[in-house]
């Protein structure tokens, strides 16, 4: 069965590359490269040192958007989670203000934070804070009820009780939580690449398209895509295994 | 109104006052933020002068569309993937990463393809919200309780009936929240597209605004953008709600 299952997906991806391979003669060179020269493409453009400035600057944008969104989500989650009245109060906020359409506060972002390299980390980071900051009250609130008073028969401080019950037996929620904020911060910093940037793999993007350069256009989204897979399947690797003892 | 639905206004008031006193006392100067009560004449203004009715018209259309289709095919799509078990063994994979990929990226080729009107716009919008429907629509059937299913075929309901009368019920609650990713993504991806390259629309005219540098069309047009998005997410709700407690019964 499990091989199989690769068998299948590996099937997939190879009607994907078919499709795309049938586009490439439906539509021509004018709209888009064929697999091979794009793969070749992509590859050739990590080589040159050309590039590197660039990806360098949305690796950072995005890595430290991922660690604000990350570290105020969780902490700001599990001190809302555990404090009852706060999680009454603020959830439905949350929940509301997660609906909004970011991209129309992008903006202010600007106008706040200047054009560079602050602006594309904040909105980056506001992309990804709030699903995680709802997931974290959701992992702290579904904690078995038994761990916590067995936390208060032993007469545990507030900050044993977060350590020693909430966090490890959360964990594995958390987890699930970081891996949605993940690809949605990936999302909000390349959004703010597009917009208004002089920096960076979304600025490059946006600026073949002003040039219609076909072969850049598809070899960055490819690089794009195969971070994102890259990465989300290892975060999905650890998630399963975080959740392997519940089946 | 609960007690604690006062604090959550109490809470958002509070914000609006502060915020407001330090505009006016030119804490935040100008040219960055002008006070929350100027945003909302200047939204009340440019909703009524009617000076952007077109934009508002092309966005409302295309985001009822991209609803339109990211549900129906999203549900469709859940249905065949829960039904053909090969089709489950082959996209799961796929789907779970999906996800990560922001369809964003996608839109310069489709602009070339289709051309710069609302069918790009749509195309991406409906890839954002199209697969966490089918995903909601799949985690729903398979939470379905087996006795359900045993009854109705103890009865001998018909397929499609199953469908109407057992399944859409029994999946509800998961239905709904995947109605409201795909309204929510629909509307992140119409507006998102309009503020990248778009020649009409709320977001061309905010980004327009922001071009020239002017603060008070542009914050009255962002707020006038939450507010339909608020207002179309919790009629939702209500809607959502309202027919889950009926089947509930």
């Amino acid at each position: 069965m499990k091989s199989n299952r690769a068998l299948y997906t590996a099937a997939f991806f190879a009607a994907l590359l078919i499709l795309w391979q049938g586009l490439y003669f439906a539509f021509g060179p004018r709209v888009l490269t064929p697999p091979w020269t794009t793969f070749a493409n992509a590859w050739g453009m990590l080589k040159m040192p050309d590039y590197w400035p660039d990806i360098g600057e949305s690796i950072r944008a995005f890595l430290i958007a991922l660690l604000i969104a990350f570290g105020i989500g969780i902490v700001g989650g599990v001190l809302i989670g555990t404090w009852r009245t706060c999680s009454e109060v603020l959830e439905p906020l949350l929940v509301n203000v997660n609906t909004v359409p970011k991209v129309a506060l992008y903006p202010v972002i600007l106008l706040i934070f200047g054009l560079g390299m602050w602006s594309k980390v904040v909105f980056g980071a506001l992309h990804g804070v709030i699903p995680i900051m709802i997931s974290s009250i959701g992992a702290v609130r579904n904690v078995n009820p038994i761990y916590v008073q067995c936390g208060r028969t032993m007469h545990l401080t507030r900050w044993k009780m977060i350590r020693r019950i909430w966090v490890p037996a959360c964990v594995p929620e958390l987890f699930s939580g970081l891996r949605l904020g993940f690809s949605l911060t990936l999302l909000g910093t390349i959004f703010g690449e597009f917009f208004a940037s002089q920096k960076g793999v979304g600025f490059l993007l946006m600026n073949a398209i002003d040039l219609r350069n076909i072969p850049t256009i598809m070899s960055l989204i490819l690089i794009l895509i195969i971070f994102a897979v890259l990465s989300n399947s290892a975060l999905l690797a650890v998630d399963r295994r975080l959740h392997r003892h519940e089946a | 109104m609960t007690r604690y639905g006062w604090v959550r206004l109490g809470i958002v008031g509070g914000a609006g006052v502060i915020l407001e006193i330090l505009c006016r006392a030119s804490v935040i100067p100008r040219l960055i933020m002008i006070p929350p009560s100027e945003m909302l004449v200047s939204a009340w203004q440019i909703l009524f002068s009617g000076e952007i009715k077109n934009d508002l018209y092309f966005s409302l259309v295309n985001i009822a569309l991209a609803i339109a289709l990211s549900v129906a095919g999203g549900f469709l799509t859940g249905l065949a993937i829960y039904s053909v078990p090969l089709l489950r063994a082959t996209l799961e994979p796929f789907l779970t990463s999906y996800s990560s990929v922001p369809p964003i990226v996608f839109y310069p080729m489709l602009i070339v393809i289709f051309g710069l009107n609302r069918i790009p716009q749509i195309a991406i919008a409906v890839m954002f919200g199209l697969v966490p429907m089918a995903m909601n629509t799949i985690n729903g059937l398979y939470r379905i309780r087996p006795v359900f299913l045993k009854v109705g075929r103890a009865h001998r309901v018909s397929p499609l009936a199953s469908v109407f009368r057992i399944k859409l019920p029994a999946a509800a609650p998961y239905l709904f929240t995947g109605v409201t990713l795909a309204v929510s993504y629909s509307v992140i991806g119409v507006i998102s597209t309009e503020f990248i390259l778009s020649a009409s629309g709320i977001g061309h005219q905010i980004s327009f605004a922001y071009d020239n540098y002017d603060n008070r069309a542009m914050y009255g047009l962002v707020v006038l953008l939450l507010a339909v998005s608020m207002l179309l997410n919790s009629t939702l709700r209500y809607y959502s709600q309202r027919m889950l407690r009926r089947w509930a019964r």
